[in-house]
């Protein structure tokens, strides 16, 4: 495998202009897939989430998901597609083990949604319109996994497996027109409608969204021209780009080796080519055989979707709010900063948060245990933070038990920690730790008086006047109460003790 | 129309997956030559103004509610796989080693 | 009543003395064991059985007897036996489709037909034999032998049913089921002297039959009688969720259309195209006759033209193997059926595929393969697939405007009678020329109907008729046909197959017929 030589990007982008293209596929959470009724269900046991339709066996026959029509129509909604009156199902043909017919069922000439467009908000606040030749539906494939050889790649394998619990599940296939005018931004450009398109089809419901398990799953377009030149240059399309951050990176790859080939005088070739993590750059794809010729033809054993008005129309009122607007409205409400309301939004803790101002949180404990002690310990567990098993309920009642004075914030790091470890709710959990303020006078004033015994010399400067001091009796203290006394408290009876005025 | 030639039928088997021999592939052409030449007729036969018929009975929406169905086990998919490991089909390498 | 009656009886006649009492559903069954045993196998057997199902069939039957003996109430063909042709994918017997890359391929799932047949407590016999995939004119393109005709066992049963006619033929099932995708129920019919219908497009379910051209293929009862092919329709039609494009029409009334017995006053149109030239002189007669019967019978015949017929075989064969081309592409040795590695060189699944389905098909699959996968390649799309679709909307229009004037078609069903073993099998635009007049039905997606029309007078063999109504109109072919059949009967003095020579009975021992059987069913595990 050669390596390719490349221009530093700032250098790509003096003499080049980017265009760029993309095709998202989403992988909608049915229960059910495309054209059967098997289960659309993620990472069980291999072939047991299939039937004789999903495996393409003889005889079978396909039957639309009415869901995932609707699912289909409230993406275009999103993207502010117009939606076909009449559209049909194709036959993209091309034979490949993960596709059991040896022909993928998808749309082609009449996709059901058609000509929208999205505005990306970049981070500095710039808008970019991209425009949306089509969104169609077709079915996933089964998964390939490469044995035997070094890599575990494709190349060099000497046997492959098909799991064809994936085959079949329902797929909307986002089309971009070609995206002109973004110059260096096009790398942030990139990321930054990947982001977006997985925010939208998160918003509407329709998707899990999550990238890592290829819910959302980028195929980038990229081709250079000279500045001023209209036409444009020869595209490569770089696959399997599967993080937000993959996509900037191949994006802001492909631009740079384009360059150096441009460059040396050399063409394009216009080709598949894909995207490693492990070396952040691209390798030439092979191209299947057929893939030259695809062979269409309309599928005959499905039968046109007609969506009337009362339809769509039915489907538009159940659109949520869109996401930017959404976005408005909360840091409005929730008064944060636009630093502070742009992490959140980054640790993608926004819904986490806003369910736990509903359930009765203020906005700014949500923020405090959210984006603090919750996403720390994520962190340690590399998990993402709504993942950990805190409930916006326990948040609320940790902050209800600190505002009673019940414990104190160090104390409720110990709640979490107790919540966490599946000792029940917090309330529970104090109980079963023993982890309220102690405060009982009686039981504090023993261990105020075995602080004062064992520093003599700081009682005395205390009695002297220091009163500065005492903090470190108070410190004593606590550590005997192993930090479940109220340290405002203790100060008032050493003080009181010493017979002091405080 | 051009007669379909020898060259073609190569390709042509080479998309549709069957192994040829050399005279396996010049018998083809022959038959297919014959075959193509007796269906020109087709082609000239409706003007672009007539519409295409792909299903004969004109049905739309027919589609089926998200409910689960009936599912195979793991062993019924397998059971007819020529080869298999770790419950799942085995296929050979996709590529050749390069 | 001995075997050798019963068995010759029509299905209605056998449900009928089953809900008398007169015979029990396992005599029924073994009878027609016993007849396959006897005249299908061997060197000039039959040879419609792919695979006969003698123990599921037989327990099938004594289940029945056993409900029908407890008083329960049963569906009128309960215990009437049927066979199902290798088409057809049923759980517990192998389907082959005729081909080898299909050998002792075991469904884990069962046809909707079938699963209604099972539903009707109908005992299934067995497989039946078809040309490989359904493609042909004669079953000899089957990679398990032909099927011969009982007629005469030098010649061909028709195809790609040949198996199913032959059966019902040979008086080795009552009833049996087919499929039809250019005139295969239709053509195996007419050359064997039996009804086969091919419903309305939609009418009976196509779930789980192995699919050759998913817009033409159409599953439809083969039977000896125009009544017993309405009953079955009855069973096996009516709408199914798995198949889009299946009719909501529930399949009620044709045997009460059957049971009819006049056609006065109804207009019969005669297709200008579908007659005269290039049809056998016996052929042309036999169907003369018939029009001048139905006239008799206070049909109004008349003349009607459909212009574009003439484009019908050429766009059939352009969407025909352009779809088959795509349906057969699952067959490739990764998830069912055969794998055969590469001779030599690199082993990739690539070539992995490509040897096994070089290995698996026979020659006329590969070459209709071939053919639909030029129909389609780009640049040729528009020429081929997208004239055939257009010329697909002319013979609606033809049909539309030919069912304006009259009420039901009627036409020779083939071309010819019989032909001989061998004759067309190196000629495929011969072989083509056979499904003349069946193929604009299956183009339109309207119903056909053939019933044997009596016997060639140069040759002996039988000629069929054929029918056609309006799409969703099955029960007036049934009206029809079952009036045209009986005035056909009093014409001959009786059934046309009972003019058919008496094929040898091959003594044969209970153990043989065991024996015969567990190979069959060893062979395909």
């Amino acid at each position: 495998m050669s390596t390719d030589t490349i221009v530093s990007f700032e250098e790509a982008m003096e003499k080049y202009d980017p265009v760029l293209g993309f095709e998202v596929h989403v992988e909608l959470n049915t229960k059910t897939k495309m054209f059967s009724s098997a289960p659309n269900v993620f990472g069980d046991q291999p072939n047991s989430n299939v039937n004789e339709v999903c495996l393409g066996l003889p005889g079978v026959l396909p039957v639309v998901n009415r869901k995932a029509v609707e699912s289909s129509i409230l993406i275009g909604l999103a993207l502010n597609c117009k939606i076909a009156p009449h559209c049909t199902f194709a036959r993209k043909q091309y034979f490949y083990p993960d596709t059991p017919k040896n022909f993928q069922t998808s749309q082609y000439e009449d996709p059901i949604c058609y000509d929208g467009w999205i505005d990306i908000e970049l981070a500095d606040g710039t808008v970019f319109r991209v425009e949306i030749e089509r969104a169609h539906m077709e079915e996933d494939a089964g998964k390939l996994t490469h044995m035997g050889g070094a890599t575990g790649r494709i190349q060099g394998a000497d046997f492959s497996l098909v799991d064809y619990n994936r085959s079949g599940v329902p797929l909307v296939e986002i089309v971009t027109k070609p995206i002109e005018g973004a110059g260096s931004r096009a790398p942030e450009l990139a990321k930054a409608y990947v982001a977006a398109i997985r925010e939208i089809v998160k918003n509407l419901g329709v998707s899990d969204a999550r990238m890592e398990r290829g819910n959302v799953r980028c195929d980038a377009n990229v081709s250079l021209r000279p500045y001023g030149r209209e036409k444009f240059g020869t595209r490569t399309e770089t696959k399997n780009v599967n993080s937000l951050r993959a996509v900037e990176n191949a994006v802001r790859f492909e631009i740079q080796r384009h360059a150096a080939v441009l460059d040396s005088g050399v063409a394009i070739t216009q080709e598949t080519r894909h995207w490693h993590e492990d070396t952040k750059s691209t390798t030439s794809g092979r191209p299947k055989s057929d893939a030259d010729d695809y062979r269409y033809f309309p599928e005959p054993d499905l039968v046109p979707i007609v969506t009337t008005a009362e339809w769509v129309e039915e489907l538009r009122s159940r659109l949520p709010e869109p996401p930017a607007e959404r976005r408005k409205r909360l840091q409005a409400d929730w008064g944060y900063t636009d630093l502070e309301f742009r992490d959140v939004v980054n640790a993608g803790l926004m819904d986490e948060i806003e369910e736990t101002v509903a359930a009765g949180a203020t906005a700014a404990a949500a923020r405090k245990w959210w984006m603090g002690e919750i996403a720390r310990r994520a962190k340690l567990a590399d998990v993402d933070p709504a993942a950990l098993g805190v409930t916006p309920a326990v948040v609320v009642e940790i902050e209800r038990l600190i505002a009673s004075g019940a414990i104190n914030d160090k104390l409720a790091r110990k709640v979490l920690d107790g919540v966490l470890d599946g000792e029940g709710t917090p309330a529970e959990v104090v109980e079963k730790r023993g982890l309220a303020v102690v405060s009982d006078d009686g039981a504090l004033q023993a261990a105020i008086d075995e602080a004062l015994a064992a520093q003599p010399d700081v009682a005395e400067k205390i009695r002297g006047g220091k009163v500065q001091a005492v903090g470190a009796i108070v410190g004593g203290v606590m550590k005997v109460t192993r930090g479940q006394a109220d340290a405002g408290r203790v100060r008032e009876l050493i003080l009181a003790t010493l017979g002091v005025e405080g | 129309m051009a007669a379909i030639n020898r060259e073609q039928v190569a390709h042509l088997a080479q998309l549709a997956h069957i192994e040829m021999s050399d005279d396996e592939l010049d018998r083809m052409a022959n038959e297919l030559a014959v075959i193509v030449d007796s269906v020109k007729s087709v082609s000239e036969a409706a003007g672009a103004d007539v519409p295409a018929t792909s299903h004969p009975i004109p049905l739309t929406n027919v589609m089926r509610e998200d409910v689960v169905g009936h599912v195979l086990t793991a062993e019924e998919a397998l059971s007819g796989a020529p080869d298999s490991a770790d419950g799942r089909f085995k296929v050979p390498a996709i590529l050749e080693e390069s | 009543m001995t075997a050798h009656e019963l068995i010759r009886s029509s299905a209605a006649e056998m449900a009928a003395k089953l809900a008398s009492g007169e015979i029990t559903s396992v005599e029924l069954v073994q009878a027609h064991l016993d007849r396959i045993a006897a005249v299908d196998g061997g060197e000039r057997g039959v040879n419609a059985f792919l695979h006969v199902n003698t123990e599921e069939a037989l327990a099938v039957a004594a289940d029945v007897d056993a409900r029908r003996a407890a008083g329960e109430q049963l569906h009128e063909l309960a215990g009437v036996p049927i066979a199902v042709k290798d088409l057809i994918v049923t759980k517990g017997q192998p389907t082959t489709a005729g081909s080898k890359i299909l050998e002792g391929w075991m469904s884990p799932y069962d046809a909707t037909v079938v699963k209604k047949l099972r539903a009707a407590r109908m005992p299934i016999l067995g497989k039946t034999n078809l040309d490989e995939f359904a493609m042909g004119s004669s079953t000899e393109h089957s990679a398990y032998g032909p099927t011969r005709n009982p007629w005469d066992l030098d010649r061909i049963p028709g195809g790609s049913g040949g198996g199913s006619a032959a059966a019902v033929a040979a008086f080795e099932a009552p009833l049996a089921l087919g499929t039809d995708t250019g005139g295969s129920i239709r053509q195996p019919g007419a050359v064997t002297g039996t009804v086969g219908v091919k419903p309305t497009y939609g009418a009976v379910s196509r779930y789980g039959a192995i699919a050759m051209a998913s817009s033409l293929d159409q599953i439809g009862p083969v039977s000896r009688t125009v009544l017993d092919s309405a009953l079955l329709q009855e069973v096996i039609g009516g709408h199914d969720p798995f198949d889009s494009t299946s009719l909501t029409d529930p399949s009620t009334g044709l045997a009460d259309a059957a049971r009819l017995g006049n056609v006065a006053g109804m207009k019969i149109g005669i297709i200008k195209e579908l007659h005269g030239e290039g049809y056998q002189a016996g052929v042309e007669n036999r169907f003369n006759e018939s029009l001048e019967l139905l006239r008799g019978a206070g049909a109004d015949i008349v003349e009607v033209s459909c212009p574009n017929f003439g484009y019908a075989l050429g766009a059939y064969y352009l969407i025909m193997p352009s779809e088959a081309s795509s349906n057969l592409a699952k067959f490739d040795g990764v998830r069912f059926g055969m794998r055969r590695l590469p001779a030599e060189g690199p082993l990739t699944i690539e070539r992995v595929m490509g040897a096994t389905r070089a290995a698996g098909f026979g020659d006329e699959v590969k070459r209709r393969i071939i053919l639909g996968t030029y129909a389609l390649s780009a640049g040729y799309y528009d020429a081929y697939y997208g004239s055939a679709q257009k010329v697909r909307t002319l013979i609606q229009r033809d049909f539309a405007a030919a069912f304006e004037q009259v009420d039901v078609l009627i036409s020779p069903t083939a071309p010819t009678t019989a032909f001989k073993l061998g004759e067309k099998l190196n000629d495929p635009l011969a072989m083509y020329l056979n499904d003349v007049a069946t193929i604009p039905a299956n183009m339109a997606g309207v119903p056909g109907l053939t019933l044997p029309g009596g016997l060639a007078e140069e040759d002996g063999l039988p000629v069929g008729i054929q029918l056609l109504a309006p799409a969703r109109e099955d029960a007036r072919l049934y009206r029809v046909g079952a009036v045209l059949e009986s005035l056909i009967e009093a014409q001959w003095g009786g059934p046309i197959l009972d003019r058919a020579p008496s094929l040898v009975e091959t003594v044969v021992e209970p153990v043989e017929t065991l024996d015969y059987v567990e190979t069959t069913a060893k062979e395909a595990n």
